[in-house]
């Protein structure tokens, strides 16, 4: 009950400490706090498998890529936090939004006959594949019951490598590749804005 | 005593409010997708808790599969960011409108 307030006040705070950062970075921060504090969160409801993966994907894997992005976007000439943020003008309208929304989610989650079942095998020992939420009983659901979605993630994560390579590198290989490459310098000058936007 | 799935709910709905309005109200395209990853994060919660009132870890394999898939939309969603900023230096959204008629 009392971790459960912590948790939610941790949540809470670095949630919003994430959206109204002033710099990518601090950002991260928040999110990393979140990310924690959400898998102690699974640990209260018996999730235990998901806790390690929410540290280590999300944290260990997301995070991470994050803090590159940023770090290679700002070591430019100029700081990457530049141009004003225009989030007061359109603050009010993204509010009444997001109150919708919120209103949307109570509605619903009330509405949803919600009968909590008290179990025996809620209790059993870490590592029974009868207890819930267990490493073992995840995994039995997760190669028998699950088998399909399981293999079809290991077909989107392909595309995704696939598409970040083709998106992300260069798209010139070979020689001409190599002389643009050389002709672009460390400054970025807006190459293509000036082609396409005008 | 124990904290009831409501209260899971509710917190998971506060959680995606928050997500919402920094994916709405900020500009800068890396803090939007991070806040987009706090949207995945308030419906796994929602999901784990559900899964927990009814004793039935089929919430906890699609927890799993939605953190497969933010896996793969945050590494295309940085791609396509480094890939703006390289060609236009823009750190600002709205000022990507090459495609504005």
């Amino acid at each position: 009950m009392i971790a459960f307030w912590i948790l939610a006040v941790v949540l809470v705070a670095s949630a919003v400490f994430t959206v109204t950062a002033k710099k990518p970075v601090y950002s991260v921060v928040g999110l990393l706090v979140n990310f924690i504090a959400l898998a102690a969160t699974y640990l209260t409801l018996q999730a235990e498998f998901l806790a390690v993966i929410q540290i280590v994907v999300y944290s260990g894997a997301i995070l991470i890529l994050f803090v590159f992005v940023i770090a290679l976007l700002s070591s430019g000439t100029r700081p990457f936090e530049v141009g004003p943020d225009k989030a007061p003008r359109i603050l009010i309208p993204a509010v009444a939004i997001a109150l919708l929304t919120l209103a949307g989610l109570t509605v619903t989650a009330l509405r949803t006959p919600l009968t909590v079942i008290q179990s025996t095998s809620t209790n059993g020992t870490t590592g029974d594949a009868n207890a819930f939420g267990s490493v073992a009983n995840f995994g039995v659901a997760l190669f028998t019951t699950n088998l399909l979605p399981f293999e079809v993630t290991a077909f989107i994560l392909m595309v995704a490598v696939i598409g970040v390579v083709l998106i992300a590198g260069d798209e010139t290989p070979g020689e001409e590749g190599a002389r643009r490459r050389k002709r672009r310098p460390g400054v970025r000058e807006p190459i293509v804005k000036d082609t396409l936007v005008r | 005593m124990t904290v009831s799935p409501e209260s899971y709910v509710a917190l998971s709905a506060v959680l995606f409010f928050i997500g919402v309005v920094g994916v709405i109200a900020r500009r800068n395209p890396l803090i939007m997708l991070m806040s987009i990853e706090l949207l995945f994060n308030a419906a796994n919660l929602a999901l784990v808790a559900y899964a927990r009132a009814w004793v039935n870890n089929t919430g906890h394999i699609f927890v799993f599969l939605v953190i497969t898939v933010a896996a793969a939309e945050a590494a295309i969603g940085l791609a396509i960011v480094a890939m703006t900023f390289r060609r236009s230096a823009h750190v600002d959204v709205d000022e990507v409108s090459a495609l504005r008629g």
